[in-house]
């Protein structure tokens, strides 16, 4: 099974060039100033076709929709330790090999953005927060699901203890991986959303994120970013890689 | 179907709105079905694919695009036909009464080749079918709806068996969908006659009411 998402996992991205080059191809017609510009900026000024651009108004307004009946008082539903997955899946967009290796020693999470106090977090100060743990259901995009227990920080209090403005809209992560994504801030302070330092009661292996994992049971698998190495609150849309590819943004369970 | 059109009188077999239900509901089952196949592509729960070939996406995340964006052409559009058709009492008339007992009958009937085809009435196969397609449609809906939204339609959820209990409902929903689907196209084919009236409404009182069509055969 892990086997075959891994394959599916690359697949995608075999799949997006074609796409990408289709999408190119059709909409050349930008002028090579507007071509100069975008290499420039990092902005990719080709238009999207009509199509595309009715399935992403479609996606955006699904955003709003799937803000809209988020309950920040519902929670997931919770399993008994043997209910958990075991072997419970590695994903990622890469196969399991490619992980990345944080070392604990000179880790520290950054934060950024609409935070009071951006000081850097170790490890061990985050340990050293009061902990909770979660067993919960953790849904992938691709439609199968695998039950893990989850331990760390909650992660509404962490941005509340940091002094972060929890008015804004969106809380981003960066990753070691090069990955990123992002959340809305009702999902960010949503009680079972944390900061996962443990997988099944001992430090989260390499596999599962290490050093950390955003673990939020109200969002889909890849809303669950990890090896997190910093955190920005923002009004400014941050987007992240898959959702840059056409996921949909809020993916809310 | 030998028909001399002229003289024969006209009959309305479909309402304006039961037509532009049909042909909204094809296209967006079409969509559903299509892009559906594509995400279950990702991670099939059967030890098959569909070919990409007759999927619509590209990739999971176009796949899911055209899913979510199609949903709400299925939703809403169902939800007008059932409203109107509750109002106006068109299910009333044309889909009531069927008892299972006339539905045996009508099954015996097609399969000798003896079940008569009256233009602009259901038999009680028909009226089973679609009423059993509209059935499906929505259990088909309600665990999509499950499969989306797993934590926030939890009681729904349960209901359905869980999240994996969803997937597998959805799926088999989906796959009577495709039943009904294959067997009205291929009674389409086989009375031709039938296509017209759903695009303009009404037909031609047939020379002979009650002569033997092929249903079935």
């Amino acid at each position: 099974m892990a086997l075959e998402l891994r394959n599916d996992s690359r697949l995608m991205l075999e799949r997006r060039a074609p796409i990408l080059n289709l999408e190119r191809r059709l909409f050349m017609k930008k002028t090579l100033t507007l071509g100069a510009l975008s290499l420039l900026t990092g902005c990719d000024a080709t238009e999207p076709s009509v199509q595309d651009r009715i399935l992403g108004a479609m996606s955006r307004w699904n955003d709003g929709v799937q803000a809209a009946i988020f309950d920040v008082n519902k929670l997931a539903p919770t399993y008994a330790e043997s209910d958990i997955t075991d072997p419970f899946p590695f994903n990622g967009y890469y196969p399991e090999v490619k992980a990345p290796v944080v070392a604990e020693e000179g880790y520290a999470l950054e934060l950024s953005g609409m935070i009071a106090n951006k000081e850097s977090w170790t490890l061990e100060r985050l340990r050293a927060l009061p902990q909770v743990s979660q067993i919960t259901r953790h849904i992938c995009v691709e439609g199968w699901s695998a039950i893990g227990k989850w331990g760390g920080v909650p992660f509404g209090d962490f941005l509340r203890m940091v002094g972060a403005d929890t008015t804004a809209k969106y809380v981003g992560f960066r990753c070691a991986d090069n990955y990123n994504s992002s959340i809305d801030m009702p999902t960010a302070l949503h009680p079972q959303t944390i900061l996962a330092l443990t997988f099944r009661d001992a430090v989260l292996p390499r596999k599962y994120g290490f050093p950390m994992k955003l673990r939020v049971p109200t969002k889909l698998g890849f809303k669950n970013p990890k090896y997190i190495t910093a955190m920005f609150v923002t009004n400014d849309y941050p987007g992240g890689f898959w959702e840059d590819q056409g996921y949909n943004w809020f993916s809310g369970s | 179907m030998k028909n001399t059109p002229a003289k024969r009188e006209k009959i309305w077999v479909h309402s304006l709105s039961v037509r532009v239900f049909h042909w909204i509901n094809a296209v967006a089952i079409i969509i559903m079905i299509m892009s559906g196949w594509r995400i279950y592509n990702a991670s099939p729960l059967f030890s098959f694919r569909f070919p990409n070939e007759i999927t619509l996406g590209g990739w999971l995340a176009g796949g899911l695009q055209w899913h979510f964006a199609a949903m709400w052409l299925l939703t809403i559009n169902l939800l007008v036909y059932l409203a109107i058709g509750l109002f106006s009492r068109h299910f009333r008339r044309s889909f009531f009464p069927v008892s299972p007992k006339s539905i045996m009958q009508d099954i015996g009937r097609a399969l000798r080749g003896r079940l008569p085809h009256e233009t602009g009435r259901y038999n009680a196969v028909q009226k089973a079918s679609y009423i059993g397609v509209l059935l499906a449609i929505i259990l088909t809906i309600l665990s999509g709806l499950c499969i989306w939204k797993p934590v926030q339609l939890q009681e729904l959820t349960w209901l359905m068996g869980g999240y994996e209990g969803a997937r597998l409902v959805h799926f088999f929903g989906m796959a009577a969908i495709c039943a009904f689907i294959v067997m009205h196209l291929a009674l389409v084919a086989i009375v031709p006659s039938t296509l017209l009236p759903m695009i303009i409404g009404w037909a031609r009182k047939p020379a002979v009411e009650k002569r033997t069509d092929g249903h079935g055969s």
